[in-house]
């Protein structure tokens, strides 16, 4: 058999399967026809199609976070490919591993501004971890599993496979992934013994330490959740995720201190900025999390545990970098804390807790529901009772929802919460669900959505009816693009220059005309009856929620300030908040 | 902390990458995308074997920024060795430029007379015109070229700068 010729359709299909993939997401057109007849005479490889390229994207991001697996994704040449570029940057920002697979004219063409022909390779190269243009057909095979190994390996990201349609249509002879090995790419597993040595010594005397995690470790896997769990409980040290990596450690454990960062809470943020020792585990310091870089975390030696070298020292210099994949790193982080049986400095930690812990009285997710209009807020902490004891999937969208989620959404379990934290792309959610409710029929996926993220990628509740999937989309409507609006209202005077929507969907009809279920709730008194039967109903269901327009989201770092500079809430002062370079912030 | 020096050094990196399409302009395109510096670049494939092409870049930056360009260079998927020749001990660099002087009587006289103290070489000669080949440090270069301007200079090509370490080992 592994002399067989095949086509280059065929030789793609073939090792698609090779790979283990099941599902792939896609939107046909000219230049991939081949696969598509391909995937018509098959039925190991299951095809859903969408009704946007960059929905496909999102999907495949969906079902890759919430599964571990590589997303797959299928367009076509010119339009199919660009229209996958946001996508595709949204899961290199996110370190999501995907393989897209984009159709191209055929070779003899490339060059000659043919009819639907982009430069796809020259397009995505700063959007993929890396990208291949197949011009030989007795390279596809070998390029899709190197694909699919850059992808998945290291610190995840997309990969694009650029296949002209000669290629897909000439004959060539298949390789299995096995035999396979790239040439230079070896991504670091292993971390530097002796760093971790030396990181475990800074750690046992630490006397103000806290944990900062990110995406990495969700990235890195169960075990190296499970690894920081146990670490993190080894201590007894203070905990902080990133929105990224809110689930990696439990949420409601009373050893986190929540998401920290622009929006994260009062205790976290001043715990960083007050520590003596920081232990950052797969994240990146980005300008979201360390607000005004000159006075970030300012009297702190810092650990830094990261696979991406690029990642160290990049925003913020560290004292002890160990690059390798965190189970790994974490796992010999144990073992050496172990041999050596070291006790924290717990009269230290003691004094520190209680300082925390009078940081956390300040209650700093504190808001009022009172009178009949329903508080964002109140909503999501509603929808967070009501399902927290299900099994519960969460997509967002971006802007204000997307924060009162990351707030008062406790997540206890790695990949159940899905939402686009470094490109922060609307129409995130939608799609995204849908690929999460693909690969996990049976449970309840939930996009937490704004009213105008939403509108990015509407067009998919047609492929939630396709599919029959009962995805659940929570608008949080507020009339505005909510976070303009806050904003226009803290930086520019109130002048709200094009943040309200001045015509919205009825979307109770909207969901009717996709064959979803349509629910509205217009009081307090409505919510909880219609989150009932939001969750009851076997179909895919929008809920229009309608909130309170004026409501902001606090705790907030406004821009160019330090983590000690929050504000807490609209009493505070807020108009001298941001200084003239925090204005040209975005 | 040594990285926390705001001082802006120049540095010559060199690549060794998988001579493949596209590698120079993922290389190019982190450069222009992240906003670092190019002074001067040059590229071949020195192991047709291999297949690899060698890179040399001639950046600058402070050293957390330079540090950085390496981390990024060293995460591409084609990219087999970066090697910070300015730091990691001594190395020699060599550059070469063609430089064509028109002009008659007594400044081309001139423009010999200097090209013979600087050793360039002239490769071609017309009754009113040399084209000098002069190999060397990227300042004698500039030197040579700068006194060639009132000589009748009207054209320029440089390789750019090519290095590698002294002693026995290879990138």
């Amino acid at each position: 058999m592994s002399t067989e010729t095949m086509t280059g359709a065929e030789l793609v299909l073939k090792a698609l399967v090779d790979q283990g993939v099941e599902v792939i997401f896609g939107y046909p057109g000219g230049a991939v026809l081949p696969l598509y007849d391909e995937l018509f005479k098959q039925n190991r490889l299951r095809h859903i199609l969408v009704r946007h390229e960059q929905a496909a994207v999102h999907a495949a991001e969906g079902y890759a976070r919430s599964t571990g697996k590589v997303g797959v994704v299928l367009v076509t040449s010119g339009p199919g490919a660009t229209n996958a570029v946001t996508g595709l940057l949204d899961a290199l920002c996110d370190s999501v591993p995907l393989v897209c697979l984009t159709g191209q004219v055929p070779t003899h063409l490339i060059g000659n501004d043919a009819f639907q022909e982009a430069d796809t390779t020259g397009i995505t190269r700063p959007c993929t971890k890396h990208n291949y243009l197949v011009k030989d057909v007795a390279q596809v095979a070998r390029v899709v599993h190197e694909a699919f190994y850059v992808a998945r390996t290291g610190r995840p990201g997309p990969v694009v496979v650029d296949l002209p349609k000669d290629v897909l249509v000439g004959k060539g002879e298949y390789v299995g992934p096995a035999k396979v090995k790239h040439k230079s790419y070896r991504p670091q597993i292993k971390g530097d013994l002796k760093a971790i040595e030396e990181a475990v010594a800074l750690i046992a005397e630490a006397k103000r330490p806290i944990f900062y995690v990110g995406g990495g470790v969700v990235n890195s896997g169960p075990a190296a959740c499970q690894l920081l769990n146990q670490f993190v409980k080894m201590t007894g040290f203070p905990c902080t995720q990133t929105l990224m990596g809110l689930g990696s450690f439990p949420g409601s454990d009373p050893l986190s201190l929540g998401m920290l960062g622009m929006h994260g809470t009062y205790e976290a943020n001043l715990a960083m900025h007050g520590c003596d020792v920081m232990i950052c585990v797969g994240a990146r310091f980005d300008d979201r999390v360390t607000g005004r870089l000159n006075a970030f975390s300012p009297n702190s030696r810092k650990i830094h545990i990261d696979i991406d070298p690029s990642s160290i020292n990049k925003n913020v210099v560290v004292d002890i970098p160990i690059v390798g994949d965190i189970a790994y790193v974490l796992e010999d982080m144990i073992k050496v804390w172990k041999a050596r049986q070291i006790h924290v400095d717990g009269k230290a930690l003691r004094a520190w807790w209680a300082q925390i812990e009078q940081w956390r009285t300040k209650d700093c997710l504190h808001y009022t529901q009172g009178g009949k209009i329903i508080k964002p807020q109140y909503a999501i902490q509603r929808l967070y009772e009501k399902t927290r004891d299900r099994d519960t999937y969460i997509t967002t969208e971006v802007g204000q929802h997307q924060m009162w989620a990351a707030q008062f959404y406790k997540f206890e379990t790695p990949g159940r919460w899905l939402t686009s934290g470094g490109l922060g792309t609307m129409g995130y959610g939608l799609p995204s669900a849908m690929g999460v409710q693909i690969a996990h029929p049976d449970s309840l996926v939930i996009d937490i959505a704004g009213e105008a993220s939403i509108q990015m990628n509407i067009q998919e509740m047609a492929t939630l009816a396709q599919y029959r999937l009962p995805v659940k989309v929570f608008i949080l409507n507020n009339q505005y693009m909510g976070m303009v609006r806050q904003w226009q209202e803290l930086l520019h005077g109130g002048r709200y220059s094009e943040s309200y929507s001045g015509s919205l969907p009825d979307f109770v009809k909207l969901a009717d005309a996709f064959g979803a279920v349509g629910l509205r709730a217009e009081t307090v008194a409505d919510l909880d009856g219609v989150i009932d039967q939001m969750i009851a109903i076997d179909r895919p269901v929008i809920v229009d929620c309608c909130v309170d327009s004026a409501e902001n989201c606090f705790p907030m770092i406004p821009s160019g300030a330090a983590h000690n500079e929050m504000l807490l809430g609209p009493k505070d002062e807020t108009d001298n908040a941001v200084s003239e370079d925090g204005m040209i912030l975005v | 902390m040594v990285l926390q020096q705001q001082e802006i050094r120049r540095h010559t990196i060199a690549i060794l990458v998988d001579n493949e399409a596209g590698v120079l302009a993922r290389v190019i395109g982190l450069f222009s995308g992240r906003g670092y510096n190019i002074e001067s670049l040059t590229v071949a494939e020195v192991d047709p074997r291999e297949q690899l092409s060698r890179i040399t870049i001639v950046t600058s930056g402070t050293l957390m920024v330079i540090e950085q360009i390496k981390a990024q260079l060293g995460r591409l998927v084609p990219v087999h060795k970066v090697s910070d020749l300015t730091i990691e001990g001594p190395s020699v660099s060599r550059e070469l430029a063609l430089v064509k002087v028109a002009g008659i009587g007594e400044k081309r006289v001139e423009s010999l007379r200097i090209a013979d103290i600087f050793r360039a070489r002239a490769v071609d000669s017309t009754n009113d015109s040399f084209v000098f080949e002069i190999v060397g440090a990227t300042d004698k270069l500039d030197a040579f070229i700068h006194l060639m301007e009132p000589l009748g200079l009207v054209d320029v090509s440089r390789t750019g700068v090519v290095a590698i370490a002294r002693g026995p080992n290879p990138i």
